[in-house]
């Protein structure tokens, strides 16, 4: 869609709560959020009473109840976008559309939990398969045999990456590292001052072999939450405002099942990251930073090769040699990420984009950086991309 | 009563029928009546041509193993004791995936590609899995 640039969308509040494993937040599910939530409505220089739109994570709250709480008096628009942790920028292409079509002036989109001290998800999407797109899929074909959980999923293309195109555990190793790298630069990450060597990587124990423990991403509690208006209402308010240049989302075929696509590399950001970067008007090689959803490393790889930063079967070799650490060609997740900073559904991801473009990323900034591309990935594949600029 | 402490499948609609094939030790996958074209898991209509018209064909029992990955820590309470065990995708001849598990090769010694062919496994008087041994 073409848009003038006053009713161009863009993020003009961020907001994210402190993060911890034990001894939990202390806050209820909501409440985390809604923490997260008015420090975003601050931080654009609004009230809650502005906030019109609500665009909660699937499964973990009603636009209903962040609205009651915040005092969100005229709520004209609420919906989730049901695509587990591509929710996030899929959210911020469909509040960019809300906001640049006047269905809403300001759309909020938080995300947060308890993921360590409340429910894991081997309690909830291993044993309510319901909460799943394909859960009857799941419960009568995958549970049976044992495969219960998103690291088992995953790991089975992960697998056939290794042996159609030779990718290797050091390669995966170098994503676990580079983002344990970043969290060190990062005193809110969960694992700062926990430094990791591919010894220690190599080391850690199988969970679902390929995957090994440090594959994997952390169980953390946390929120965060951005609001989203049109460049033109930003003015407005103090805050310099992160346009949205492109954002797009997708789903792979089928996408209720995982183990019958006839290209099993394919996911829900093939398509969505060539709508994207059209809508952008620019290329991954624009890209100064890219915030990947890091789930497992294999999935990093694997969507470092889908947004088409490299060809298929050439990202084992992409994340080699510090490519993807700050001070390299494209880093990717400054922040440390779901694998070393907290799990924050995709969120974190978004909000440490905005920092990057506002040049408030302190030790972690990356000089100049004007572009930044951000992904999410849930469910067996689903995938959505925001492409960001200052 | 069984002792059978693993999850089962609900026994409802096509997977139900599914199943009930599986009950008779027989594999059977969907075929659309009008493009030939196999499919699993079991779809109302042919994804392919729109087709209502199916019906439940044989299959061969032979595949190979597509991909597949090694629980080595349980994420569900049944799975505890099975672990290490490997959940496997095998690829059919007739083209569509199982998921499924290969009785007779250990996790380690699973490869890409091994032929495997299926054999039924009586979990309960109820409920018959389609598991595949190497052929």
């Amino acid at each position: 869609m073409s848009v003038t640039e006053d009713k161009q969308a863009c993020i003009i509040g961020i907001g994210q709560t402190d993060l911890c494993r034990k001894p939990g937040s202390g806050m209820t599910q909501l409440g985390i959020q809604l923490k997260a939530s008015t420090e975003a409505i601050a931080d654009a220089g609004l009230r809650g009473r502005d906030i019109d739109g609500i665009m909660p994570f699937p499964n973990l709250g009603h636009a209903e109840a962040f609205a009651a709480n915040l005092g969100c008096e005229n709520l004209r628009y609420a919906s989730i976008i049901h695509m587990g942790g591509a929710a996030p920028c899929a959210s911020l292409q469909a509040a960019g559309a809300a906001v640049t079509t006047g269905m809403a002036k300001h759309v909020l989109i938080p995300a947060g939990w308890n993921g360590y001290s409340g429910a894991r998800v081997k309690q909830t999407v291993s044993q309510d398969t319901a909460s799943i797109p394909g859960g009857a899929i799941a419960r009568d074909f995958y549970l049976p045999f044992g495969l219960t959980v998103p690291p088992q999923w995953y790991s089975l293309m992960a697998r056939r990456h290794m042996h159609e195109y030779g990718t290797t555990a050091e390669q995966l190793g170098c994503i676990a590292l580079a983002m344990r790298k970043h969290a060190q630069l990062n005193e809110a990450a969960v694992m700062h001052g926990k430094e990791m060597t591919m010894e220690d990587y190599l080391a850690s124990p199988m969970l679902a072999d390929p995957y090994r423990i440090f594959d994997c991403c952390i169980e953390t509690d946390g929120a965060a939450a951005v609001v989203v208006t049109t460049v033109e209402r930003a003015r407005d308010l103090d805050k310099k405002p992160i346009r949205i240049l492109g954002a797009a989302a997708g789903q792979p075929y089928p996408a209720d099942e995982i183990t019958n696509r006839k290209d099993i590399f394919q996911t829900g950001l093939t398509i969505a990251a060539p709508e994207a970067f059209a809508t952008a008007g620019v290329t991954p090689s624009d890209a100064d930073f890219a915030m990947i959803y890091d789930c497992f490393t294999f999935e990093v790889l694997q969507q470092i090769e889908e947004v088409g930063f490299c060809k298929r079967g050439e990202g084992g070799s992409f994340v080699e040699g510090g490519r993807i650490e700050l001070g390299g060609d494209l880093p990717i997740n400054t922040h440390g990420g779901l694998l070393s900073e907290a799990h924050l559904l995709g969120m974190g991801h978004i909000v440490e984009a905005v920092r990057q473009l506002r040049g408030t990323a302190g030790e972690r900034q990356i000089a100049d950086a004007e572009l930044g591309v951000v992904t999410g990935w849930g469910d067996f594949g689903d995938g959505s991309i925001a492409i960001l600029s200052n | 009563m069984s002792d059978y402490t693993l999850p089962l499948p609900e026994l409802d609609g096509l997977h139900g029928e599914f199943f009930a094939h599986c009950k008779n030790h027989a594999l059977h996958f969907q075929r659309c009546d009008d493009c030939q074209t196999f499919r699993h898991v079991p779809r109302e209509m042919c994804p392919e041509c729109g087709s209502w018209n199916w019906s439940w064909q044989p299959s061969s029992g032979r595949g190979k193993v597509f991909t597949w990955t090694v629980v080595a820590r349980p994420m569900h309470p049944a799975f505890v004791d099975a672990c290490p065990y490997a959940p496997v995708v095998v690829e059919m001849e007739e083209g569509v995936r199982l998921l499924s598990e290969v009785v007779d090769v250990a996790p380690a010694d699973l490869e890409i590609d091994m032929a495997v062919e299926v054999q039924f496994d009586d979990v309960t008087s109820d409920v018959t899995l389609p598991k595949f041994k190497r052929a």
